[in-house]
């Protein structure tokens, strides 16, 4: 059972990928939705059994690298974390799965695309249900191949090659980050398999490593080595650049990478190694600083995207700061309920928003709709019901998560937790500041669309609506059936798959906090929503009198440049980086260097040499008779030199100087 | 008797010199070289006497004396040579001698 949830995606992929020409666009969304959704339903059977049952599941499958002391197989690890991130991809997926057929459907390649699909799925699959780092790496970079291959999937459009490059260029930076976390792991534990390495942490908490004479401590180093990689693919702060340009891909994919695979596979490294993370202080802080740092410079680009697609795309980058922040205090089970709740929601987002942009003939652009109320009420309630749940409306799904994250950020009395509070607050508030704008200029401000794709405009088929109604109902109710599960006070579901230091819980203290602490979140969420809804519905004027200022234009160019971030990265990393390969690298090396004292130098000189000697040797008997002189002298000069400097160096020093100058005279 | 030796030896060297250089800026004419080569080992020779001057040793004068006999015979070699040539390639100039480049 347990390695079918494993292999029915890739099932799927393999006939929707081989024989999608012969298998008719039906045939293959039947059998890859079938086996998608199999899997899925392996997986709940697996929650019952290892989440409420509590039998975490090894399956030692194959091995693949079985080479004396280093031992990376095929094997499988399924604890309460595996399979409940196997429940949200293979959910998610089935239903983005269901979605794609009929958005997809009017596409040629629409088998190819299923394929990817499942691709997608199976390769998340193996990352999260890896017993060792290596698999855990493999897991990984499939997915970043995948990631490639969905991004990039209308391939003749060169903003979608080009958002894929960007995903697959910055994700190369963070995987170089996971690689040497692996390595520095392996170089101190002499394994990757997760079990032994988790074990022997503790005895691990005062070594250090030497790099560059630097003396690093070594969980530390680890620690910040694996978040790297984390921050490649989960899109934290510096690392996120690729996010939002994947939006170029068709719109289930972003909400596929977005909600279940991809994006998620960051946090989920994290909180797989929380036995890490726990025994270093200066990682925690780390994670806490980055995340709420991602979190409120998301939320705050959101604001002023007019993308409808950007604006969800910086919201999932703001939730996962959320994540983030959430393991950087030590609350993964938090941070990993954050991540399920949030599938659901950004999922529903996503697929709105994306038979939204189906239903107008592929338009994006938030400032052309408005009035859509009327003639997409299904879409309408979709987005209202998601983006509620987003900013953490009561009793919605994200309130569950999200709330607790922030009160548990106030409840941790450092540094880290109180930046981490207040940077969560205000991008709660811009949260929702930024989903009532959304919604406000989609459906119900003054149409601006074109008259023509209003006309055309029809609410979602059944295959669009169906995922939008699951993943709708999900989004009321799944906060509130699961919450005890999940971050419930002494909750057994998680059994040994997550670490926290008896110190480092504070969930008890959060309970005590006062009232107003508690209310604090709510009522910001509330105050912006209704603020960017009149904002934006009678005080247009006003908004657009700031917009004119000359502080307000250059406000709105910064932040809905994305705090120029690209603009920075291309100029001062990537051009400084190319002009240092080709002018001193390729120029000066290769081509300098390399060259002179290597083949071509060595040949030259050689030519040259043998040239001059040749010259010397004139035909004229005057010549002859000089270089005879000269060399009558030189030796003589040399015995005497000799005599001289005999006392001083040592023979075959000064011997090897007159090979020197021999040399150098010709 | 206190002989300068330095003086004397400073006309030896001079005279070598002139030859040397008899030797090196001759571009014209065997016959002057032939003529440098004797002027050297007359210096040597005016070496070997003033030397043997100053240390009081017949032996300088005598090496003085065969050295004076070797140039002669060598200097007929050299002028027979000279002779030879000159009927075979109707020129005794020296930058036209080019037979012995590699």
């Amino acid at each position: 059972m347990y390695l079918s949830i494993i292999a029915f995606p890739l099932i799927g992929c393999f006939f929707s990928g081989m024989f999608g020409r012969i298998l008719s666009p039906k045939g293959v969304a039947f059998i890859s939705i079938t086996c998608v959704f199999s899997s899925f339903v392996l997986s709940l059977l697996s929650v019952f059994e290892v989440g409420f049952s509590h039998c975490p599941t090894f399956v030692r499958f194959y091995p693949w690298i079985d080479s004396e002391l280093f031992d990376a197989g095929w094997s499988f690890c399924f604890d309460s974390l595996t399979v409940s991130m196997c429940v949200t991809v293979t959910f998610i997926s089935t239903l983005v799965h269901i979605y794609s057929t009929s958005y997809m459907s009017h596409d040629p390649h629409q088998a190819r695309f299923m394929s990817y699909l499942s691709l997608f799925t199976f390769s998340m699959l193996m990352l999260i249900t890896a017993d060792n780092f290596v698999q855990l790496f493999f897991g990984w970079e499939a997915v970043g191949v995948c990631s490639y291959l969905l991004i990039n999937f209308w391939f003749t459009r060169l903003s979608a090659n080009k958002a894929a490059i960007k995903a697959m260029v910055i994700n190369r930076i963070g995987d170089f980050g996971l690689a040497l976390g692996i390595f520095v792991i392996f170089a101190t534990f002499k394994t990757v398999d997760y079990a032994v390495v988790f074990s022997l942490v503790p005895y691990y908490t005062t070594k250090t490593i030497y790099f560059l004479q630097f003396e690093l401590d070594l969980i530390t180093t680890i620690c910040v080595l694996l978040f790297i990689g984390a921050m490649g693919k989960s899109a934290q702060l510096g690392l996120h650049t690729w996010l939002p340009d994947a939006m170029e891909g068709p719109t289930p994919v972003s909400a596929l990478i977005h909600a279940a695979t991809m994006v998620t596979a960051g946090v989920f490294l994290i909180i797989r190694c929380s036995f890490l993370y726990e025994n270093s202080y200066l990682g925690l802080s780390v994670l806490t600083l980055v995340g709420s740092g991602t979190a409120f410079f998301a939320a705050m680009t959101g604001v002023l995207q007019n993308d409808l697609k950007k604006v969800i795309a910086y919201s999932t980058c703001s939730q996962l700061g959320y994540m983030v922040f959430a393991c950087g205090l030590s609350n993964y089970s938090i941070s990993i309920f954050h991540l399920m709740n949030h599938a659901y929601f950004k999922a529903l987002l996503f697929l709105s928003a994306g038979s939204i942009i189906h239903a107008l003939a592929d338009e994006q652009d938030m400032r052309k709709m408005g009035g859509l109320v009327q003639v997409l009420p299904f879409s309408y309630t979709m987005i209202l019901i998601g983006s509620l749940a987003l900013m953490g409306f009561p009793f919605l799904t994200g309130f569950y998560s999200k709330d607790v994250i922030l009160e548990i950020a106030f409840a941790n009395y450092n540094l880290a937790g109180i930046i981490g509070f207040w940077l969560g607050l205000l991008s709660a508030g811009l949260t929702s500041f930024y989903s009532f704008r959304l919604i406000y200029l989609t459906f119900l401000s003054n149409p601006n669309g074109f008259k023509s794709s209003m006309q055309q405009a029809k609410d979602a088929p059944f295959a669009l609506g169906f995922p939008l109604f699951i993943l709708g109902i999900c989004s009321l109710v799944v906060g509130f059936c699961t919450k005890e599960l999940f971050i419930g006070l002494g909750t057994p579901y998680w059994n040994n798959a997550i670490f926290i230091l008896p110190e480092h819980i504070v969930i008890i203290d959060a309970e005590f906090l006062s009232v107003f602490v508690k209310w604090l979140p709510f009522f910001v969420s509330i105050s912006a929503a209704t603020l960017s809804f009149f904002l934006y519905k009678d005080l247009a004027s006003i908004l657009f009198a700031i917009y004119k200022t000359n502080l307000g234009h250059n406000f709105y160019i910064f932040v809905n440049r994305k705090w120029l971030f690209d603009k920075l990265q291309n100029e001062l990393i990537s051009v400084s980086l190319l002009r240092f390969g080709y002018s001193t690298t390729y120029k000066v090396i290769d081509k300098g260097f390399i060259e002179l004292f290597g083949p071509s130098g060595l040949s030259k000189l050689v030519v040259q040499i043998s040239r001059n000697l040749s010259n010397l040797q004139s035909g004229l008997l005057n010549h002859y008779a000089f270089f005879i002189f000269i060399g009558v002298i030189f030796f003589t000069s040399i015995s005497i030199l000799f005599a001289l400097f005999s006392i001083y160096i040592e023979v075959y020093v000064f011997f090897l100087l007159l090979v020197t100058w021999l040399l150098l005279l010709l | 008797m206190i002989l300068d030796q330095t003086k004397y030896l400073f006309v030896t060297t001079f005279l070598f010199l002139i030859g040397l250089s008899g030797i090196f800026l001759n571009r014209k004419n065997i016959i002057i070289l032939l003529m440098s080569i004797e002027l050297m080992l007359l210096a040597i020779n005016f070496n070997f006497i003033v030397f043997s001057v100053f240390l009081d040793d017949i032996l300088g004068q005598l090496f003085a004396l065969l050295i004076l006999t070797v140039a002669a015979a060598e200097s007929a070699i050299g002028l027979a040579i000279l002779i030879i040539y000159y009927r075979i390639r109707g020129t005794i100039a020296i930058e036209l001698i080019n037979l012995i480049k590699g």
